[in-house]
């Protein structure tokens, strides 16, 4: 309600001010709002903030409970979104885990399967049903999709160099090993 | 969520196939303890909200993912957990999204403080400016004496003379 | 040919919409009465030109021109001509299209008036609705153009552009994807062209109420040109969102026509701002007060129109409603901006002249009870906007996403509903200026003895939630009252005239029709109350999986499952459709058809059966997202007590709009 001032009188400053401060927060706070939503919060060239992924009991990391991207500073990390319920993940699967398989004996590099709002029991027979090696955790309370994305969709797989910049995105499911090896190889090229 | 879109198409073709599959009744289903009702699981689900559609109540999105954690919900229930747990899991697992209204913490008190907050404010402003009005009002009253009462609106001449008639009639 | 065309149709109505601000505001400053027409006329031809524009369109929907990408993606073969035509609206670029052309139509009715009175308005009104005409045809031409259509480059990729890439070939697809099948419902094909009408209607006050500012000419004469349109643009706001909720009930099958979704909310903040102005306005008329809150009114009402359809598409806000990301958020924006900054100062530059002619005499008056409505209506406007912008803020303070959803409005909105539906019993008791509260116990008091009857009553008959109780007798109490003012009215004049009945009430009505239209509207809301709160406390549910033959019990009925079968519908899409008896007391009652069509995008739509009566409704929803067979099926079913009344009311509220706006001889 504005016009309680005694009506002879112009606005007096503090509702001026009051107004105009009212205006331009609403304002900002909607720029603030449409900025975040055109542009993902995590570009390529970017480094990544530090996260902590808990792992399934068996999809353990050299017998490590939970890993954090800063422990694996010097190898390239392939971090890769996914969920039982999410059918294009299941075209992937078998590609991730192959290229996984042959990059674990060198140990330059680390795959982390990090289930997208997931139940566990649908998530481990998924696991199971892919023959799914490398390390699998929960993503806890949206944390870890948060600090790569706004609006999430499965599948998403990030590339993170041995610096922990991020250096390529996939969204969507990749369609062969090699798709994923090439990338893998552009990125250990580079040093 | 495109990706999402297409898993559920995926998930509908399958639930084609069951159906024409499925010659029987559905299997009654062998648990140990009585599996909860679906009735008892909206009740939980319906104060959820599903963690990847946007606004959409658990118990009424069809989703496979939702289907799924609505069965996590009956799992649940039938481990004996109660409403409060299976919120505080949800709440631990997929982020405070899940809940119907913001956790009562942190900067989230705004949302329940600031709207009474400006309506109370609003309310002060109106009841001064009626204070404001009244006095200026008397004002003119005073010096005038008489006090010049403002015309009559065309509306109310009709509802002066609406009034006089009924009394008449009375 | 034909895309090329609409596109330039599109381009010269961009220019001339700017031509007609530019020449306009030229016709003010230098006092030219010729810059001032030609300006005008600039106007006038937008309207012929844009309906050829969306005429170009409707062709190329029709027919099937499936290289055209808009016509592509809302449009397929098998879709029947109605929803090719009406696709029009049914996706984002052309929708804009749509907006325009009602917004030129509107723009073009105005000029036309007869402006001898109020000169000086004319060059402001010009320019403001034809800058914002310029506004929305900058988003078609630059951003979302209806006409690109799908070219195929050398490198064999796919692109949609206006025109072809250097070496490509225009690619014109087999068929299209199709309308989305939520939209494929009576309800949502006049849902969208309703609320677009209410918001651009409002449009039309709003220049008028900048013309006043700028130029200072502060009585309320913009008031009484406007009221007609401001009227207008209230009824088909409310009769959008009353369809759009009848458009959730029917189809979404999730037993509510609410939801509380941010997208919802956004359509519903203009009428909350529409309303109270509706109200207010007319103190202004009556008593020369509150010129200054008119205007901040109206100001919102227009910010929020353009503030809603830009959350609605720029993607800021996530909701089952919103089109996809797009483009257009910044343009939407930077309007938003200049148009709020530019209103405000204006407002604050003209406060001191804008003071009160009259002063407020009495807390008892009608304009003091029509200010506390005001502000009533500005506490649900301050929970609903907030409510909507807080996960925004949550999410950058803490870059923790949280869902405000229904529980948060219905707890801090019910109870201010409950005082605005109080005060739409008292208010129009009280009279202009000042009331006693022995005039409005007079009229009062007869009509309250039955309203204070009524908890009584529903209290013996069993009712025990106090929200119910309460509710219900506020609603008893303006439906008293309001019928009694009828009354009282009638048998004046059937003693006086010596008429009969009908006869002194339709003359009662006609020789006053703002009044008793407007009361005939109050009417009309608290008997949609009725249905809102009948189905908000009373609304049970229950979801079981039953085998054929099998029923369950809800709310004193009994539901049987028959069977179900499956078949394919000559559009392609798959229906899966049960059949079920509903019983009451071992009677059988009727049989109701609950179904889901699978689309062949794998979209579904899930539509319930209803047995509907003036009581309550039983809405069955085949559940088709749990496991079924053709012996076993999960069934949801919702008890909806007297919901039909919220539709009965929406029909009493266009009757009692028609009596209030039915064209008068004029007497301005």
């Amino acid at each position: 309600m504005t016009d309680t001032i005694s009506p002879k009188k112009g606005v007096p400053v503090w509702a001026q001010v009051l107004i105009w401060g009212g205006l331009l927060g609403l304002l900002a706070l909607v720029a603030i709002g449409l900025v975040r939503a055109q542009r993902p919060m995590l570009i390529v060239g970017a480094q990544v903030p530090d996260f902590t992924l808990p792992l399934y009991e068996g999809y353990d990391y050299g017998g490590a409970e939970e890993i954090a991207l800063s422990d694996l500073r010097g190898r390239v990390v392939v971090v890769n979104f996914w969920a039982s319920w999410c059918k294009p993940c299941e075209g992937e699967a078998a590609d991730l885990e192959a290229a996984w398989r042959l990059y674990q004996p060198g140990g330059e590099v680390v795959f982390l399967g990090v289930d997208y709002v997931d139940t566990e029991p649908d998530a481990r027979s998924y696991l199971a049903k892919f023959d799914i090696t490398y390390p699998n955790g929960p993503d806890m309370g949206t944390e870890i999709s948060r600090i790569f994305n706004r609006n999430l969709g499965v599948p998403e797989t990030y590339f993170i160099d041995r610096s922990g910049i991020l250096r390529y995105i996939k969204i969507g499911p990749f369609v062969s090993p090699e798709e994923i090896q090439a990338v893998i190889e552009a990125i250990l090229l580079e040093g | 969520m495109k990706f999402a879109r297409l898993g559920l198409l995926a998930f509908l073709s399958l639930v084609f196939a069951s159906l024409f599959l499925s010659a029987g009744p559905a299997p009654a289903v062998l648990a140990q303890q009585p599996t909860p009702a679906d009735d008892e699981v909206n009740a939980i689900a319906q104060e959820l909200f599903c963690p990847v559609c946007e606004n959409v109540p658990l118990d009424v999105c069809p989703t496979e993912a939702c289907r799924q954690w609505r069965e996590l919900i009956r799992q649940m229930l039938a481990e004996g957990k109660s409403e409060e747990e299976i919120q505080q899991y949800f709440v631990e697992n997929y982020g405070a999204r899940v809940l119907s209204e913001p956790p009562r913490e942190g900067i989230n008190w705004l949302v329940y403080v600031v709207p009474p907050l400006a309506f109370l404010g609003g309310a002060y402003l109106l009841f001064r400016a009626f204070r404001t009005w009244q006095r200026l009002a008397r004002e003119p009253e005073a010096e005038a004496g008489s006090g010049s009462a403002p015309a009559a609106p065309p509306e109310d001449e009709y509802a002066a003379r609406f009034e006089a008639e009924l009394k008449k009639r009375k | 040919m034909l895309p090329e065309f609409g596109f330039g149709i599109l381009v010269l109505t961009f220019l001339l919409s700017l031509f007609a601000a530019v020449a306009a505001a030229l016709g003010h400053f230098h006092t030219s009465e010729r810059w001032l027409e030609s300006g005008r006329r600039a106007m006038l031809l937008t309207f012929p030109l844009l309906t050829l524009a969306a005429g170009v369109l409707v062709y190329l929907l029709v027919s099937g021109r499936f290289e055209v990408q808009y016509v592509y993606s809302v449009t397929s073969r098998t879709m029947p001509l109605y929803l090719k035509a009406t696709a029009l609206w049914g996706g984002q670029s052309g929708s804009i299209l749509f907006w325009s052309w009602l917004m030129a139509a509107f723009a073009t009715a105005v000029s036309l008036r007869k402006w001898d009175r109020d000169r000086e308005f004319l060059p402001w009104v010009v320019v403001v609705t034809s800058l914002t005409l310029a506004f929305f045809l900058t988003l078609l031409v630059f951003f979302e153009n209806p006409f690109t259509r799908w070219w195929q480059t050398p490198g064999g990729d796919f692109v949609a552009k206006m025109f072809a890439p250097a070496g490509a070939t225009l690619v014109t697809p087999r068929d299209g994807e199709g309308l989305n099948p939520l939209l494929r419902h009576p309800g949502m094909i006049i849902h969208p062209p309703m609320l677009y009408l209410g918001f651009v209607a409002f449009v039309i006050p709003y220049a008028f109420a900048i013309a006043a500012l700028v130029t200072g000419r502060t009585d309320d004469r913009w008031i009484r040109i406007t009221r007609r349109w401001t009227l207008l643009a209230w009824l088909f706001l409310s009769l959008g969102l009353v369809l759009g909720m009848r458009w959730a009930y029917d189809v979404l099958g999730w037993g509510g026509y609410w939801g509380w979704d941010p997208v919802e909310i956004a359509a519903l903040l203009p009428w909350l701002t529409g309303t109270p102005f509706l109200h207010s306005v007319m103190i202004e008329e009556k008593r020369g007060m509150l010129k200054q809150w008119n205007m901040f009114l109206i100001i919102l009402t227009y910010s929020l129109v353009i503030f809603g359809t830009f959350l609605t598409r720029s993607g800021v806000l996530s909701s089952v409603h919103a089109f996809a990301r797009s483009a257009i958020g910044p343009m939407f924006f930077a309007f938003i901006a200049v148009t709020s900054v530019v209103s405000v100062a204006l407002l604050l530059h003209r406060w001191k002249d804008l003071k009160a002619e009259m002063q407020m005499n009495s807390l008892l008056s009608r304009e003091a009870f029509f200010l506390l409505n005001n502000l009533l209506f500005m506490g649900v406007l301050i929970v609903c906007l907030w409510g909507v912008l807080f996960p925004l803020i949550s999410e950058i303070v803490t870059g923790q996403k949280v869902t405000v959803g229904p529980p948060f409005y219905e707890r801090a909105v019910g109870p201010l509903l409950g005082v605005l539906i109080a005060l739409m019993g008292i208010a129009p008791l009280a009279a202009w200026g000042r009331s006693t509260l022995r005039t409005l116990g007079r009229a009062a008091w007869k009509p309250s003895i039955p309203a204070l009857l009524t908890p009584v009553l529903l209290f013996a008959l069993g009712m025990r939630n106090w929200i119910a109780l309460v509710g219900f007798t506020l609603i008893a109490f303006v439906l008293f009252i309001t019928l009694y003012e009828f009354w009282r009215g009638v048998r004046a004049r059937m003693k006086s005239q010596g008429e009969g009945l009908f006869t002194a009430l339709a003359r009662l009505v006609s020789r006053n029709r703002r009044r008793y239209g407007g009361y005939l509207i109050h009417i009309a809301m608290v008997v949609m109350a009725i249905g809102i709160l009948g189905i908000e406390v009373f609304q049970t549910a229950t979801q079981q999986s039953l085998a054929v033959g099998e029923s369950l019990d809800l709310a004193g009925y009994t539901v049987r499952y028959d069977s179900l079968a499956q078949f394919e519908h000559t559009d392609g899409r798959y229906v899966t459709r049960a059949v079920l008896s509903i019983f009451r007391d071992g009677e059988f009652l009727q049989e109701v058809y609950p179904r889901y069509d699978l689309y062949p995008d794998g979209q579904t739509m899930t539509i319930p059966g209803v047995r509907t009566t003036l009581a309550d409704d039983l809405y069955v929803v085949l559940v088709n997202w749990e496991n079924l067979s053709v012996f076993q099926a999960p069934f949801k079913v919702y008890h909806n007590p007297l919901i039909n009344w919220l539709w009965i009311g929406s029909l009493i509220f266009i009757l009692g709009y028609a009596v209030a706006a039915w064209p008068q001889k004029e007497q301005e």
